[in-house]
């Protein structure tokens, strides 16, 4: 605990995106706190995928401000940041986890330079160091480290995941953006998976902003959530409030159309 | 009748049957590449599109180093072309050829002589001059095109600075080989700015960029860039700490002038195994031979 926990980390301020008439999100207003966790919840084409890209400077949004302390502790509009700053930002202080990870990794060469890549892109120029921090990576998200020579495309799918997962968070990250990390996963891989997020995250004190239309990821990893629909949020409270005792009609209706095996 | 015949050296073609200008590009394109050059030396290692023309060989065939050296050309220069080294092979030949006709200027072998010279893939072994002009033709100009395939992106990356990807390659080599296997177009860092790719000279090469006396113009004709070192600039080839970068060694001297410390080929001599290696200079090592 310092100081610095007494402030949010991100505050989000009426964020809007339009596609010509149609809306992608609307009036979007939440605080992330420094180590909170808060996941996004909706249907298919309710705009949490275009919410999240516009959190993650990926997508201009039409309205509204963006706010993230750095940390030098100033609050800054992602958006009025120069470029060069936003990018800087983008591959040291965030991470981002696509649903799938051949988008976010490079599958033509090895797992050990896909880990390094952003210690690279920062300056580190020993090679010896960059396998070693990358060999010690791969081992927190448990993958043996005798594959750090192969290529991604020689990984399985829960694999992949967890490389692009140990990608974004060599540089010791504060905020991580995750767009459905377990999608296209089977449960058991999936179970390790959240099992694993939800340790690094502990150990780390990240942030994470979770995009995911699964309730059950929800409630496992995140603290806070969001539910949308239509582009708006509906509902937004502690995690197991808003499962345990949903409001919104919309809501219940998601919570109830979970399957009880 | 040839067509040099009918040509003046002052750079206007004249009335009766002339077909095309002196050094074949009309003036208004050799404006606008001197523009792209000028730039480009003013910016060193930052590729500078132009508009490149349709030249009367394939593209490939150094369409790029031809348009260059048209457009810095003058009578009174004396031109040298090597292609591997060599000034007798095809491409070197019929560029030197092509010059003679459109330009009717005086060509030579010796690297010393020369006031241009339009190269592909060697450095000259005899240190180049202040005055002396080294045209590169250049196949692919963006280091970081195999790594990232969006032009708009490496652009973004050049302007940023941003070139970890650059060592992200480097890596891969030494996880892969143990060291750095990239032998030729290996990227440099030109003072202290720019990623270069200095086209495809072997790497033993490299540290005649540095701090060289000539200015050094690099033309891409089918990409459409052109790039420069001008003269004392700061080269550095990209390499890890741990990894320093290296140059090619030869064990063995060269088979016909015994030069050593050169870059050299192997040439096959039957298909039995044998072979030797030999300068791939070819003025340089006659040059050795004249001597002794």
């Amino acid at each position: 605990m310092n100081i610095d926990d007494d402030a949010p980390l991100l505050t989000v301020n009426g964020v809007g995106k339009r596609y010509g008439n149609r809306i992608g999100c609307a009036d979007v207003s939440f605080d992330l706190w420094p180590g909170e966790v808060l996941a996004i919840v909706g249907e298919s084409g309710s705009g949490k995928t275009t919410l999240l890209n516009c959190l993650s400077t990926r997508l201009e949004p039409d309205a509204g401000s963006i706010c993230y302390r750095t940390r030098g502790g100033e609050m800054r509009d992602v958006y009025q940041m120069r470029e060069a700053e936003r990018r800087f930002l983008m591959r040291t202080d965030w991470g981002f986890v696509h649903q799938n990870p051949a988008d976010g990794l490079r599958m033509t060469v090895s797992a050990g330079a896909n880990v390094g890549e952003r210690l690279m892109a920062v300056g580190e120029r020993h090679y010896g160091d960059i396998r070693g921090k990358a060999i010690d990576w791969l081992g927190r998200v448990e993958i043996a480290s005798d594959r750090v020579d192969d290529q991604p495309r020689a990984f399985s799918g829960g694999m992949r995941q967890r490389l692009q997962i140990a990608r974004n968070l060599v540089t010791h990250p504060r905020l991580v953006f995750m767009d459905e990390p377990t999608g296209g996963l089977d449960v058991s891989v999936q179970a390790r998976l959240l099992d694993l997020l939800r340790s690094l995250v502990a150990e780390l004190g990240l942030s994470a902003i979770v995009v995911t239309h699964d309730l059950a990821v929800a409630r496992l990893i995140s603290h806070r959530m969001m539910v949308m629909k239509d582009g708006r949020v509906i509902e937004h409270g502690l995690t197991d409030r808003v499962l345990d005792d949903p409001h919104a009609p919309y809501t219940q209706l998601l919570v109830s159309s979970i399957l009880q095996v | 009748m040839t067509a040099s015949n009918n040509l003046t050296h002052e750079g206007a073609p004249t009335m009766a049957g002339a077909t095309y200008n002196f050094a074949y590009l009309d003036e208004q394109t050799k404006r606008m590449i001197r523009r792209a050059i000028l730039k480009a030396i003013a910016i060193p290692g930052y590729q500078v599109p132009f508009a490149s023309r349709e030249m009367p060989m394939p593209y490939g065939w150094g369409t790029g180093g031809v348009q260059v050296t048209a457009s810095i050309i003058g009578p009174d220069d004396v031109l040298k072309v090597i292609d591997q080294g060599a000034d007798d092979t095809t491409n070197a030949v019929s560029i030197r050829a092509f010059f003679q006709k459109v330009a009717n200027v005086a060509v030579t072998t010796r690297t010393h002589e020369a006031t241009i010279i339009q190269t592909r893939h060697r450095i000259p072994e005899t240190p180049l001059k202040s005055g002396q002009v080294l045209v590169y033709q250049v196949p692919i100009p963006e280091p970081l095109r195999f790594l990232e395939p969006r032009e708009t992106e490496t652009r973004t990356m050049h302007a940023l600075e941003e070139y970890g990807l650059m060592h992200v390659k480097l890596y891969e080599d030494i996880a892969r080989h143990g060291y750095i296997a990239k032998t030729y177009a290996y990227p440099v860092k030109v003072e202290d700015r720019y990623v270069m790719d200095p086209s495809p000279i072997p790497k033993f090469d490299n540290p005649k960029m540095h701090m060289s006396e000539a200015l050094q113009l690099f033309g891409a004709g089918r990409e459409k860039r052109i790039y420069a070192i001008p003269p004392h600039t700061k080269v550095v080839s990209l390499d890890f700490e741990d990894h320093p970068f290296e140059v090619q060694k030869f064990s063995e001297p060269c088979a016909i002038c015994g030069s050593r410390g050169i870059y050299l080929d192997e040439v096959i001599l039957d298909d039995r195994g044998g072979h030797m290696f030999v300068c791939s200079d070819t003025d340089f090592c006659e040059e050795q031979r004249n001597e002794h």
